[in-house]
C-alpha cells in the first residue's frame, strides 16, 4: 500500500500501546493519571479535528460546536429523560453527526471553502452556544450538574483509572480511523479534495458529498469527546463546552503536531497537556501556556507548516543517512 | 411596543453602529488591499483599549485626548508587525495567514491575561454620566461624542483614500496589484501602510469605546465577530459597505437585545454572518466573485 | 461516441464559443486546433461540465450529458486533462495516479496496482515515490495523462499535453498516445504542436474566434485557405498561393 505511512510498524504500535496501558499502574498518583487522561482527551478531540481539518483540508475554527452538541445531548438525555449514561456515547455521536451534516451541507452547498468555511463554523458555534444558553431545559446559563454517584453502571468511575482506560480506548479508535483514512479509497479522495478540488472533480469524485461525509464523521467523533468530558468533570455549561477555547485547542493540537498525519494530534496533545500542567505547577501565571501555544502556532505555520512530526521525520532521516 | 423605547433602541443602535463602522473599516481596508483576513483584529482592539485605560489611570490622559497618542502608536505597531511578520507570510495559501493571525490573537489575548489579569475594567471621567436629550430619549454624552468622532474619522479616512497620493496608490494596489507595481508603486510599502492604517483605526476606536464600554482580555472575541459580520455584510473591501454594515449591525444588536433579551439578543449578529455567507457572500456592496 | 451540437458559451458580452459542432467517432484520434484565444480550452471545459453552456447539446455515448455535474461526466467515461497542470502537489506520483484508479477500482491494493501499471505505461515507473510538486513540466504533463488514464476512460480530452516539451519528449508522448488509442480509448486533443497533430490525428477541427471554420482529414484542413487565414491573417492564403505559383 502506501509506503510513506509504513514508517511506524506493528512492533512500535504495540510497544506504545503497552506503555500507555502500563502508565497508570506505574505512576499511580492521581495528578499524573489526570495528566494522562487530559493528554489522551486532547489527542482524541484533536484527532477529530484532524480528520476534517487535516486529512480533508477543511479548516474549522468552530469545531467546539460538535463537542458541545455531544456533551449536552448525552447530559440532557441522562438528567431529564433518565437515559442510561453509557448510551450517552452513541447519543453524543449521533448529535455530533447531525450537527456535522447540517453545517457541512449548508456550507458546502454554498461553495464555502478555506477561510470562509473556517469563519462560518465559528459563527455556527456561537449561534448554538447562545441558543443553548438561552433555553431552560438545558440549564441555561447555570449549566448542568451531573450528580456524583460513582459506579460503573452510572458511567462514573470511582477510580480515575477507569476514565483513563476509556479515553485510551477512544484514542486508539481515533488513531485506527486515521490510519484507515490514510489507506482507504475515502481517505485518498479526501486528500485529492484537499490538494485540488477541481482536479478531484475531474477524476470523478463527488466533492460535495465526500466533504459532507467527512464533517459527519468528524462531528460524531468530536461529539463523543463532549460526552466523555461531561462524565469526567460532571459539570458542563455553554462557556466550557461551546466556548472558543476548545476550538482553539483542537486546532492547535493538530496543527502543531502535524495536520493530516496520524500521530500529529498525539504529539500536539502531549505537548499541550504537558506544557499546561508544567506552567500551572511551576508558575502561578494564568495564560502562560496559551501564550506559548500562540507563539508556537505562528512559528510552525511560518517555518514548519507540516507540524512537529515533520521535524521528527527530518531528524530521523538524518540519523538514517549517518547510519548508512 | 412603546415608540419611545423603539426610538431609544434605534438611536442607541445607530450610535454604537457608528463606532463599529470604524472598527470594521480597518478590517475591510486590510482585506481590500492585502487580501488577508486579519483574525487578530479583535485582540488588537482589546490591546488598544487597555492602552487607553492605562493612559487614563496612570497618566490621567482623557480618552479622547489619547487619540493623539493611540492612533500613531497603533499605526506604528501595524507597520512594524507587517514588516517583521505578516509581510513574510503573505505569499502562501490564504488560510496560512488566517492561522498566523489566529496565533497572534491567541498570543496577544493571553499576554493580556498574564499581565492585566482577567477582570473587567471600565473607566469613568468627569462627563461619563452626563446625558443629552436626543429625540424621545436620553443618551449618554460620551456615546454622542464617540459617534461623532467615529463618523468624522471615517469621513477623514474616506477622503484620504480618495484624494491623496498615498490613498490613490492604496486604491491602485487594492484593485490591481501587478499593474500597480508596473507603474512604479512600491507595493510592499503600501501593504505596510495599509496594515498600519488598519490598526490605527483600532487605536481610534479604542479611545472612543473605552468611555462607553468595558475591556477585559477576552473582549476581542466579541469584536471579532462584530467586525467580520460588518465586513461580510457590507462587502469585503468596500468602504461604503463598512459604514452601512456598521449601522445595520448596531441596530441589529440593539433590537436583538430589546426583543430577545440580553443573552439571546447576541444571536442576531452571528445569524447575519451565516446568512450572508450562505446566500450572498459578496455582501451588499462587494465585488461579485 | 461524442457529439457536440451548436454549443455556445458567452462570457459577459463575448461569445467565447459560437455554435460549435463536432463529432468524435469511437476509436478515433481527433484534433482540435486553432490560433491562441480561439476558445479551444473553453470548449473543452464546456464539454466536460466545468462551465455551464448557454445553448447547444453534448451527447456522449448516446446520453445527453449537457448540464451534468463534472464528476458524473467523468464517471461516465469522458475525462479531461488541464492545460495548466493540476497535480495533487503534496501527494506522490503513485498517490496521484491512484486517485484516478480509485474511480473504477474500489479496493486499495487493486487501485494501487492499477496505478503502478499505468505509471509504467506512460514511462513514470521510476518516479512513483516522488512528490508531484518536484516534477518538471514534462513530468507533470505525463502525470496528468497518467491520472486520467487510470480512470479507465472511454474518451480522453487532452488539453495541450505537449506544451513545454522538448522534441524527444514529444516523440515519446506521441507514441504513448498511439498506444492508448490502441488499447481502446478514443481521443480528442487540443494541440499547437503541428508535428503531433499531423502524425496522430485522423480528423481535425479548426476553431477560430469561437467558430468551427473547417474540419476534415489533416491534409485537406492544412491547405484550407480559411484555416491559413485564421493563423496568418487575411490575404495570406492568396499570397501563399501566388508565391507558390511563382516558385
Amino acid at each position: 500500500m502506501n509506503d510513506n505511512t509504513r514508517s511506524i510498524g506493528w512492533p512500535l504500535h504495540l510497544s506504545l500501546l503497552t506503555l500507555a496501558v502500563m502508565f497508570p499502574f506505574v505512576f499511580s498518583s492521581p495528578f499524573i493519571v489526570n495528566f494522562g487522561v487530559l493528554a489522551l482527551f486532547y489527542a482524541f478531540i484533536g484527532q477529530s479535528w484532524n480528520i476534517s481539518g487535516g486529512f480533508a483540508g477543511q479548516l474549522s475554527f468552530g469545531h467546539v460546536v460538535f463537542f458541545g452538541a455531544g456533551a449536552y445531548a448525552s447530559t440532557v438525555l441522562q438528567l431529564r429523560y433518565g437515559m442510561n449514561p453509557w448510551l450517552g456515547l452513541p447519543a453524543s455521536a449521533v448529535a455530533g453527526a447531525i450537527v456535522g451534516w447540517i453545517i457541512g451541507f449548508l456550507s458546502f452547498r454554498a461553495g464555502l471553502k478555506g477561510s470562509y468555511f473556517a469563519l462560518i463554523t465559528l459563527a455556527f458555534a456561537e449561534v448554538l452556544r447562545i441558543l443553548v444558553n438561552s433555553v431552560g431545559f438545558t440549564g441555561g446559563g447555570l449549566g448542568l450538574l451531573i450528580p456524583a454517584k460513582p459506579s460503573m453502571a452510572n458511567f462514573q468511575f470511582a477510580e480515575r483509572i477507569g476514565f483513563y482506560f476509556l479515553i485510551l480506548a477512544l484514542t486508539v479508535i481515533s488513531v485506527a480511523v486515521a490510519v484507515w483514512l490514510r489507506r482507504s479509497r475515502f481517505g485518498a479522495q479526501l486528500a485529492a479534495i484537499r490538494e485540488n478540488e477541481d482536479a478531484a472533480r475531474a477524476l470523478g469524485i463527488n466533492v460535495f458529498r465526500e466533504k459532507v461525509k467527512v464533517m459527519v464523521l468528524s462531528g460524531a467523533m468530536c461529539g463523543v469527546g463532549g460526552c466523555f468530558f461531561a462524565q469526567y468533570f460532571l459539570y458542563i455549561d455553554t462557556t466550557i463546552v461551546f466556548g472558543v477555547d476548545k476550538s482553539v485547542e483542537m486546532l492547535l493540537v493538530s496543527m502543531i503536531g502535524g495536520a493530516g498525519t496520524v500521530y500529529g494530534p498525539l504529539i500536539g496533545a502531549l505537548l499541550l497537556a504537558g506544557v499546561g500542567d508544567l506552567t500551572r505547577v511551576l508558575t502561578d501565571v494564568q495564560g502562560l501556556s496559551l501564550v506559548l501555544y500562540g507563539t508556537l502556532l505562528v512559528i510552525i505555520i511560518a517555518f514548519l507548516p507540516n507540524g512537529l512530526i515533520d521535524l521528527f521525520k527530518r531528524i530521523g532521516q538524518r540519523f538514517k543517512q549517518r547510519g548508512a | 411596543m412603546d415608540l419611545t423605547i423603539l426610538g431609544a433602541a434605534t438611536i442607541n443602535g445607530l450610535l454604537i453602529g457608528g463606532i463599529y463602522t470604524l472598527v470594521a473599516s480597518g478590517l475591510t481596508l486590510i482585506y481590500g488591499v492585502l487580501h488577508i483576513i486579519n483574525f487578530a483584529h479583535g485582540s488588537m482592539l482589546m490591546l488598544a483599549m487597555f492602552g487607553v485605560y492605562y493612559l487614563l489611570t496612570i497618566f490621567g490622559i482623557d480618552p479622547y485626548m489619547s487619540l493623539l497618542i493611540m492612533v500613531p502608536a497603533m499605526y506604528l505597531l501595524g507597520f512594524l508587525l507587517y514588516k517583521l511578520l505578516i509581510g513574510r507570510m503573505a505569499h502562501g495559501k490564504d488560510e496560512n495567514i488566517l492561522l498566523i493571525t489566529l496565533g497572534l490573537s491567541i498570543l496577544i489575548e493571553n499576554l493580556a491575561l498574564m499581565f492585566f489579569k482577567g477582570n473587567t475594567r471600565t473607566i469613568s471621567v468627569s462627563y461619563s454620566d452626563m446625558m443629552v436629550e436626543v429625540g424621545p430619549t436620553l443618551v449618554s454624552l460620551p456615546k454622542i461624542i464617540s459617534f461623532g468622532a467615529a463618523m468624522a474619522l471615517c469621513a477623514a479616512l474616506g477622503l484620504f483614500i480618495q484624494h491623496t497620493d498615498t490613498g490613490r496608490a492604496i486604491r491602485a494596489v487594492a484593485k490591481e496589484r501587478v499593474g500597480a507595481r508596473l507603474v512604479g508603486i512600491n507595493v510592499d510599502r503600501i501593504f505596510a501602510i495599509s496594515y498600519g492604517m488598519g490598526l490605527a483605526t483600532l487605536g481610534a476606536a479604542a479611545c472612543l469605546l473605552m468611555p462607553i464600554f468595558y475591556v477585559s482580555p477576552t473582549t476581542g472575541h466579541v469584536f471579532v465577530m462584530v467586525a467580520f459580520t460588518i465586513v461580510v455584510l457590507g462587502g469585503m473591501g468596500s468602504f461604503l459597505g463598512a459604514v452601512v454594515g456598521g449601522l445595520i449591525v448596531g441596530l441589529t444588536e440593539s433590537f436583538g437585545g430589546l426583543f430577545l433579551g440580553e443573552s439571546l439578543g447576541q444571536i442576531g449578529i452571528s445569524l447575519i454572518f451565516i446568512l450572508i455567507l450562505l446566500f450572498r457572500p459578496s455582501g451588499l456592496f462587494g465585488a461579485k466573485r | 461516441m461524442l457529439k457536440v451540437e451548436g454549443l455556445t458559451k458567452i462570457f459577459g458580452g463575448l461569445k467565447a464559443v459560437d455554435s460549435a459542432s463536432l463529432d468524435v467517432a469511437e476509436g478515433r484520434i481527433v484534433a482540435l486546433i486553432g490560433p491562441n484565444g480561439a476558445g479551444k480550452t473553453t470548449l473543452f471545459s464546456c464539454i466536460a461540465g466545468f462551465q455551464p453552456i448557454n445553448s447547444g447539446k453534448v451527447t456522449f455515448q448516446g446520453k445527453d450529458t449537457t448540464g451534468w455535474p463534472v464528476h458524473d461526466i467523468a464517471r461516465s467515461g469522458m475525462v479531461r486533462t488541464f492545460q495548466i497542470t493540476q497535480p495533487f502537489a503534496k501527494l506522490t506520483v503513485h498517490e496521484n495516479i491512484a486517485v484516478g484508479a480509485y474511480q473504477k477500482f474500489h479496493d486499495p491494493s487493486e487501485a494501487w496496482e492499477h496505478a503502478r501499471r499505468i505509471a509504467d505505461q506512460v514511462g513514470m515507473g521510476a518516479q512513483l515515490e516522488q512528490p508531484a510538486a518536484d516534477l518538471t513540466v514534462a513530468g507533470r504533463k505525463r502525470l496528468e495523462l497518467a491520472r486520467t488514464l487510470a480512470t479507465s476512460p472511454k474518451l480522453l480530452l487532452l488539453d495541450e499535453v505537449m506544451a513545454g516539451l522538448n522534441p524527444s519528449e514529444i516523440i515519446e508522448i506521441i507514441e504513448i498516445i498511439r498506444r492508448i488509442r490502441a488499447s481502446g480509448v478514443t481521443i480528442l486533443l487540443i494541440e499547437h504542436v503541428m508535428q503531433a497533430v499531423m502524425s496522430l490525428s485522423e480528423h481535425i477541427y479548426v476553431l477560430s474566434y469561437g467558430k468551427i471554420i473547417a474540419h476534415g482529414a489533416p491534409k485537406e484542413v492544412v491547405n484550407n485557405p480559411a484555416v491559413i487565414e485564421a493563423y496568418l491573417g487575411r490575404g495570406a492564403a492568396e499570397q501563399m498561393a501566388q508565391e507558390g505559383s511563382h516558385a
